[in-house]
């Protein structure tokens, strides 16, 4: 039976010829990830059952990144637990401040996911790796306990839908104004327990960061994963990266889609998501007047390093407007590095902006940018539900870098494409 | 746990794990302590009338967003003994399953079923009673790999028992 290449990758895992939707399969896991405040929890579950060593040391990874450096005791007490958890079981992929980055940007950085793995994460946005053609998908703490202990995890295997790009994006355009684009058009369960599995010619205009944007937030379209083809790009990035030797899989010509939505990538313009829901789409254009207190430009969507190059791009030699502050968190260490080497933390500072070490700190209201009654904040990271920056009747608006960036210098929505 | 019977709660379409337990409590992993705080931002009312046995209702996609087990655990904890709900998110669906709180996914019983309504489940049979208007509806079943888990009392248990095995 024709199987879709999530499929194929799950089948493979499974040992199993082949596999199809709706099929409970266990699987065998390449890799194992768990951040600070989920991990405490997935130790707790593991002590409780009574496991007491994990299934591979080298497969499991540990990053500190939500609340570090620790905001407070109670923060810094859960780090603590995965610090020595990490050490009595020698987990070698343990990051800790200093060398930690925010958990989706870090692990292909470093070359610790590769084409035709089979990944699970004690995060929702796990599912970014599907960028580099592995199947990855975000759990909770218990599924990460039981994975550390046995090395496998349950899944319902998805059905897909298979979204065919064309085109090449326009300049001021990016991966996430593809995502937000998508959202807004099956809204925020469209794609509920299936896999997004991205195909077409205009795969290979887009760049690995805006294909790690793309998929990253395929959950917030509901969906199990989000995956892309394995092409020259993917291989030079994994090359590059040092990741182990890929396997590509393929999904059969003849393969079932529930549901085929066409993308032309020069059709799409630069989008904003109003609150509450990543579904809230519009048009930036759409949006000028709504004046923003806030902008962070950051997290595991789009705190890399081509995002800090838009940045730069829009406030070198420009001011943000008076009035609004501008949080800019590059998403690990080497991109920091990269950005001080390139003379990027100057201009930005020179333009007003405060540039932090890396952490998830503000997406989630957890610190550094804790929003007052009322204030609005544009951000180029995954949510806006009610309250996700801080106070309740805070808003928070959805963007690119460059959208949020240019929106830094005119005090209210902006369409970068006026720029200039 | 066969059954749960007590007062309802009801919420709407896309109930996010963020407003069933915002981040600002996540700097602890402590049950009561989250449980203080769950649906917070959506009810403020709730964590403080809730009782043992009460049930939860809700729309579409419940539970979406983060991946925090500490989502269904506050809810849990709280004392809510089954969610019933149109549909929910993936990854609350499996953390559910995983710790062992009861979730049904029922259309019909989640229109009928009116805020404070006196509602009892079966979950052996999946059926849905509420004690108020005398309305009764049939939840899905689950697949029998998940009823497995569930009557192991969640999936740790359930691997310890096929490693004892």
């Amino acid at each position: 039976m024709a199987m879709t290449m999530t499929q194929k990758i799950l089948a493979a895992h499974a040992h199993l010829d082949e596999v199809k939707a709706g099929q409970l399969i266990l699987a065998d896991l390449d890799g194992v990830l768990g951040n600070d405040i989920t991990t405490p929890v997935a130790i707790a579950e593991f002590e409780k059952a009574g496991f007491d060593s994990v299934f591979d040391p080298e497969k499991i990874n540990v990053v500190l990144d939500h609340f570090v450096p620790n905001k407070d005791i109670k923060a810094a007490k859960q780090s603590a637990t995965c610090r020595s958890f990490c050490k009595e079981n020698k987990i070698s992929h343990f990051y800790d401040v200093g060398k930690m980055g925010i958990e989706h940007a870090l692990l292909p950085e470093q070359g610790r996911v590769t084409a035709g793995d089979c990944l699970i994460g004690a995060d929702s946005h796990t599912c970014t790796y599907g960028a580099l053609g592995a199947f990855s998908t975000g759990v909770g703490s218990t599924d990460m306990a039981a994975g550390m202990a046995t090395g496998k995890a349950w899944f319902k295997v998805p059905s897909a839908i298979q979204v065919k790009l064309t085109g090449q994006l326009n300049d001021f355009v990016s991966g996430k104004d593809v995502i937000l684009s998508l959202i807004g058009q099956i809204g925020v369960d469209g794609a509920l327990y299936k896999s997004l599995e991205f195909t077409g010619d205009g795969v290979k205009a887009l760049s690995m960061d805006d294909r790690l944007c793309i998929c990253n937030m395929a959950i917030e379209a509901g969906a199990k994963n989000g995956i892309f083809p394995v092409d020259e790009q993917t291989l030079a990035f994994l090359k590059a990266h040092g990741a182990n030797e890929p396997k590509i899989y393929q999904a059969d010509e003849d393969a079932v889609y529930e549901q085929v939505i066409e993308m032309d990538l020069s059709q799409i313009v630069p989008v904003v998501s109003w609150p509450h829901l990543p579904e809230n789409t519009h048009p930036a254009k759409e949006s000028q007047e709504i004046e923003i207190d806030q902008v962070v430009i950051g997290s595991c969507t789009n705190g890399r390093m081509e995002d800090m190059d838009a940045t730069y791009r829009i406030l070198k030699g420009n001011h943000v407007k008076d009035g609004v502050r501008c949080i800019i968190i590059p998403a690990t260490m080497d991109i920091y590095k990269q950005c001080i080497a390139n003379g990027y933390l100057m201009a930005f500072i020179e333009a007003g902006a405060v540039v932090s070490t890396p952490t998830c700190g503000p997406c989630l209201g957890g610190y550094m940018g804790i929003l007052a009654p009322n204030e609005r904040c544009i951000s180029t990271t995954n949510r806006n539900f009610v309250g996700r920056m801080g106070d309740k009747t805070s808003e928070v608006y959805l963007a690119s870098p460059y959208t949020a960036a240019y929106s830094a210098l005119t005090g209210h929505i902006s369409d970068p494409r006026e720029f200039e | 746990m066969n059954e749960a019977k007590g007062k309802t709660f009801v919420y709407g379409d896309n109930v996010d794990t963020d407003v069933i337990i915002p981040a600002r409590y996540l700097n602890t992993p402590d049950a009561k302590a989250l449980a203080e705080h769950c649906m917070e931002d959506l009810d403020e009312s709730f964590a403080k009338n809730v009782k043992e046995g009460d049930l939860m209702i809700a729309g579409w996609n419940f539970g979406c967003g983060s991946s925090r087990e500490h989502a269904p655990l506050a809810i849990k904890t709280s004392g809510i003994h089954c969610v019933i709900a149109k549909s929910f998110a993936r990854i609350f669906y499996r953390n559910a399953i995983n710790i062992g709180l009861p979730i049904l996914e029922c259309e019909a019983a989640v229109d009928g079923i009116q805020p404070g309504d006196e509602v009892e489940v079966d979950f052996t049979t999946g059926v849905i009673c509420d004690k108020t208007t005398g309305q009764s509806w049939q939840a899905e079943p689950f697949p029998a790999f998940i009823q497995d888990i569930i009557r192991c009392g969640g999936w740790m248990k359930y691997l310890r028992q096929m490693q004892d095995r």
